[in-house]
């Protein structure tokens, strides 16, 4: 895990810091992003969007800040990172004011732009001023106390659509659940970094491979966790109660290698999914979609939102109808948040949803690999957790909106419009940047002096 | 840990797959059911989402369309909507399209894949041309003089260049206006509901969709056939068939109107229209000579389109020797179409040589490049060009001598039949009155239109339907129209 002290420091290696590629891609996906929001007027009215401008000048100067906030601060970061971020928000916002000149009453790329400006600030203050993710580790009860509190907290406010997961001040409304899950990704991490020894090894071997920690060792983790998911089965929030669910599975597994862990919870989860898909109405409903999505056309009710949904992605076929040219704003309600993958289908076709998908994959790919570099089980396991959550995101709202599971209410990543979903992807960004700085960097000194005493050699099994 | 983190992406990596087998799935293995899913609005949208290729009636525009600025964009309009209603159809938001406008649908809606500028284009874009345009055979005045002079009442107009199969004209009566069904909302639903409900049905296609017990306008067709099976070879020799002729295989008796029917030549028959002759001459022939005929006419043909699909007439193919007689006086189960009666007319006028009638001349692009051009084609040659001749000249003499005077034309040869059909149960409704015709201007060198005109008029008194009274002067009309051009 650690390196041997035999080793003698390697002399003067120089490690490659790949700025420049980062900038090269940066330029890339405003470039796309801009001719995005061209093509998009030019489909719809024939004519260059009169803002087109100053929209790519802002993000331009956006993804200019950020970029030298982590030349600066985070020289050997990952490259591909905030390029595949400014790329997935470009789009996001082109698609949103796509969908905005639908509803002429409904303007909703303006606060999304506010929105990643905010986003990409946080992004900046995060690389600039957290030196180091490991200190994290130190604030995991703060972490997961805030967390609970943020997630508690609406259910003092009224229902929107059915779930009781806004906080409304003022005109701003946000989803706290949203900052709930980096900061309950944080206290996972920490604290199975600390205690994934104990999990593993001590406690009542069940049967097999299954063993039952000590009641002390798994006690708060698992109360912390069913909480937060009743939590958010009170306030309907069935996407990231699910997200939650997943998160704590993953970094289980991860901190323990035992597969039962897994079993577990995918027992778990299925007895979970069935109750609640079988008894809670709102859900009922939806598990109703996703089994015949076409119920409603055959009632005579017209089609339903997943059948919509559906039409718009076999619209867009191989190459899709074009930025502008499609029909997505059928789907009605949630086009822009919920379903706004539905567009990208409808207009960019399977190529452009397939590239989608693999800008997805390799930002959850590249945050992995910062995983596998690292030297310390927090960062790891917040690397896996920040990532996973990035995947599970995206794996749960696109199988939703593509009926391939029940739909659950989550935001695609960057794409949908949402603000407290495209500040906290920025700060999960931001993070991963940090982490694959730490990874991709010269090794730090050892932080604590107990961790320098040496291990005999051989003993090094993990 | 590196083991299990290994294990989770590939676990992602999974997910991933999942995803995009998922969206291959649904964008191109299940997307041509799911475009087509009928609840998909997609289609419609995109139908009405650029301007329709118009219809031409001599080179004009009798359709065009308006921008409402709604979701379904571009709505049909019509210039005279109810003179053109019988040629174009409608083309609906809600009810779809007919006729023309349905049969040439995929150019006027810019789909049609010649239209494209390379093959597959298309496909390929998943786009649509401008529409294209659609110009018919049809002539205004000739339209017009046939719309005036059915005034409303219930029949049907059908003119045809005899030479080429072009259709002249054709006209339904009484007709509807077709842009009041054209958008959506509760006008047009209101709008529907009035015209299917109407009784005087203004939505049903008489000239081509509707057929009618011929009478004796198809004794042109018993004529040709008694002439080519060589039953009749002196049209002016007496036949054998007595006056009153008592129907085969029953004790009924066949009446005429007219005096002079017994033995009367088949030259009189035709010109006074005795029934007794005609029916005797039909049962003479046979079943077999007579539908052989009749079928070279047209009849029975389930597969004539113009484009749109007309009619099949109908001559039973096993009847006994009683119904035969009856059948070829244009009675029992007969029935014609206007536009089958027309094509009588013109494969007599035209020697024999029928031609398939047809409605659109060429389509173009938007901008006027040709797409498709209606080849003239002989749909059967009918007759002899000898019998053919001699058909000509008993339509001739109905019409200077006999029942059809109302239809004769200074300055042209005129043929004509008039009939004056029997139906309902026990002949109790009232009779329809026909006329066919053809006409040929003194100085030209062949037969400038054939005509059908059927009035239907449930308002006229019986005694004053005819097809001499009623029919023939419309025809008429619609003869000098074409005579003028």
């Amino acid at each position: 895990m650690t390196a041997t002290r035999a080793d003698p420091p390697p002399p003067e290696l120089r490690l490659p810091k790949r700025r420049g590629v980062e900038l090269s891609l940066l330029v890339c996906a405003v470039v796309i992003s801009v001719f995005g929001y061209v093509s998009v007027g030019l489909g719809r009215n024939d004519a260059v969007p009169p803002d087109a401008a100053r929209y790519g000048a802002g993000l331009g100067l956006l993804a200019l800040l950020a970029h030298l906030a982590v030349r600066l601060r985070a020289p050997y970061a990952d490259p591909l990172l905030l390029p595949i971020a400014v790329l997935l928000n470009g789009l996001g916002l082109v698609l949103i004011y796509r969908l905005d000149l639908e509803t002429p009453h409904d303007q909703a790329a303006p606060a999304q732009l506010v929105w990643s400006t905010f986003g990409v600030a946080l992004f900046i203050a995060a690389v600039l001023f957290l030196r180091e993710a490991r200190v994290l580790q130190r604030y995991a009860y703060l972490c997961v106390a805030a967390a609970l509190v943020l997630l508690i907290v609406p259910i003092f406010f009224p229902a929107v659509n059915g779930a009781k997961i806004w906080i409304r001040i003022g005109g701003l409304s946000f989803q706290p659940g949203e900052f709930a899950k980096i900061l309950l990704a944080v206290f996972f991490a920490s604290y199975l970094a600390a205690n994934r020894d104990a999990l593993a090894y001590t406690g009542r071997r069940l049967w097999w491979k299954l063993q039952l920690p000590t009641g002390r060792v798994l006690g708060p983790i698992v109360s912390i966790w069913l909480l937060s998911v009743i939590v958010l089965v009170l306030e309907r929030d069935l996407g990231t109660s699910l997200l939650f669910f997943g998160l704590f599975v993953i970094l289980l597994y991860v901190a323990t290698g035992r597969i039962g862990w897994i079993a577990v919870g995918l027992l778990l989860a299925a007895v979970g999914a069935f109750v609640v898909g079988s008894y809670e109405p709102h859900v009922h409903g939806r598990v109703e979609d996703w089994l015949s999505p076409f119920a409603s056309i055959d009632a005579g009710q017209g089609p339903g939102q997943l059948a919509q949904s559906l039409f718009a992605f076999a619209a867009g076929g191989m190459f899709g109808t074009g930025l502008g040219l499609g029909e997505s704003v059928l789907i009605g309600f949630a086009a822009k948040s919920d379903f706004i993958l539905a567009t990208a289908g409808e207009e960019l076709g399977l190529a452009g949803l397939t590239a989608i998908f693999l800008l997805y994959a390799l930002l959850v790919a590249r945050g992995y690999r910062a995983g596998l570099a690292l030297h310390h089980p927090f960062g790891q396991l917040l690397a896996v957790g920040l990532s996973s959550i990035l995947a599970l995101q995206v794996f749960v709202i696109a199988g939703g909106v593509m009926g391939l599971i029940p739909l659950t209410g989550m935001a695609m990543p960057f794409l949908a419009q949402g603000g407290s979903s495209v500040v906290t992807n920025w700060i999960i960004v931001a993070l991963l940047i940090r982490v694959s700085d730490a990874a991709r960097g010269p090794r730090p000194e050892p932080v604590e002096p107990d961790a320098a005493v040496p291990v005999a050699e051989g003993t090094e099994s993990r | 840990m590196i083991r299990q983190i290994r294990h989770t992406a590939a676990f992602c990596l999974v997910l991933l797959v999942a995803l995009l087998v998922n969206a291959g799935r649904i964008q191109v293995v299940d997307a041509d059911s799911l475009d087509d899913n009928p609840a998909n609005r997609r289609q419609t949208v995109a139908r009405f989402e650029q301007r329709r290729g118009d219809i031409l009636v001599g080179g004009k525009a009798v359709t065009g369309s308006v921008d409402t600025g709604e979701q379904l964009r571009f709505e049909r309009t019509y210039a005279d909507g109810p003179l053109y209603a019988p040629v174009t159809g409608y083309a609906s938001q809600t009810y779809g399209t007919t006729l023309l406008e349905n049969a040439e649908d995929s150019l006027l809606t810019g789909t049609n894949p010649l239209l494209a500028p390379l093959p597959f284009w298309n496909d390929v874009t998943r786009g649509r041309q401008p529409g294209g345009r659609v110009a018919t055979t049809v002539r205004a005045s000739m339209q017009r003089a046939a719309f005036d002079g059915l005034a409303g009442r219930r029949g049907a107009v059908a003119a045809i260049q005899p030479s080429s199969g072009r259709i002249l004209a054709l006209v339904s009566s009484p007709s509807y206006n077709p842009e009041q069904l054209s958008g959506t909302g509760p006008a047009v639903t209101a709008a529907w509901t009035a015209l299917t409900g109407a009784e005087a049905q203004p939505m049903l296609n008489r000239a081509i969709r509707q057929t009618y017990p011929p009478g004796s306008a198809f004794k042109i067709v018993t004529a040709a056939a008694a002439l080519d099976a060589g039953v009749v070879t002196d049209v002016d020799a007496p036949t054998s068939v007595p006056d009153p002729y008592v129907l085969p295989g029953t004790t009924t008796t066949l009446p005429n109107e007219v005096d002079g029917c017994d033995r009367a030549s088949l030259a009189f028959a035709i010109t006074f229209s005795c029934n007794s002759v005609m029916a005797g001459l039909g049962v003479k022939v046979g079943a077999a000579d007579m539908l052989d005929t009749v079928e070279k006419f047209g009849f029975n043909d389930t597969g004539i389109r113009i484009p749109s699909g007309v009619a099949a007439s109908n001559f039973d193919t096993e009847m006994s020797d009683d119904q035969l007689a009856l059948s070829s006086i244009g009675q029992f189960d007969t029935r014609a179409t206007p536009l089958q009666m027309a094509m009588v007319a013109s494969a007599v006028a035209n020697g024999g040589d029928l031609r398939r009638p047809y409605l659109v001349d060429r389509t173009t692009s938007a901008d006027g490049d040709p797409v498709s051009r209606t080849a003239e084609r002989t749909y059967r040659q009918v007759m002899d060009p000898s019998t053919a001749r001699r058909v000509r000249q008993l339509m001739v003499d109905v019409v200077e001598e006999g029942t059809g005077t109302n239809a004769g034309i200074d300055g042209a040869t005129v043929g004509g039949k008039t009939g004056t059909a029997q139906h309902g149960i026990g002949n109790a409704g009232v009779p329809y009155a026909w006329f066919i015709a053809w006409a040929q201007a003194d100085d030209a060198g062949e037969p400038a239109v054939a005509v059908a005109v059927v009035v239907e008029d449930a308002e006229a008194d019986r005694s004053d339907i005819s097809g001499g009274g009623d029919a023939a002067p419309i025809a008429r009309a619609v003869m000098e129209a074409a005579l003028a051009e």
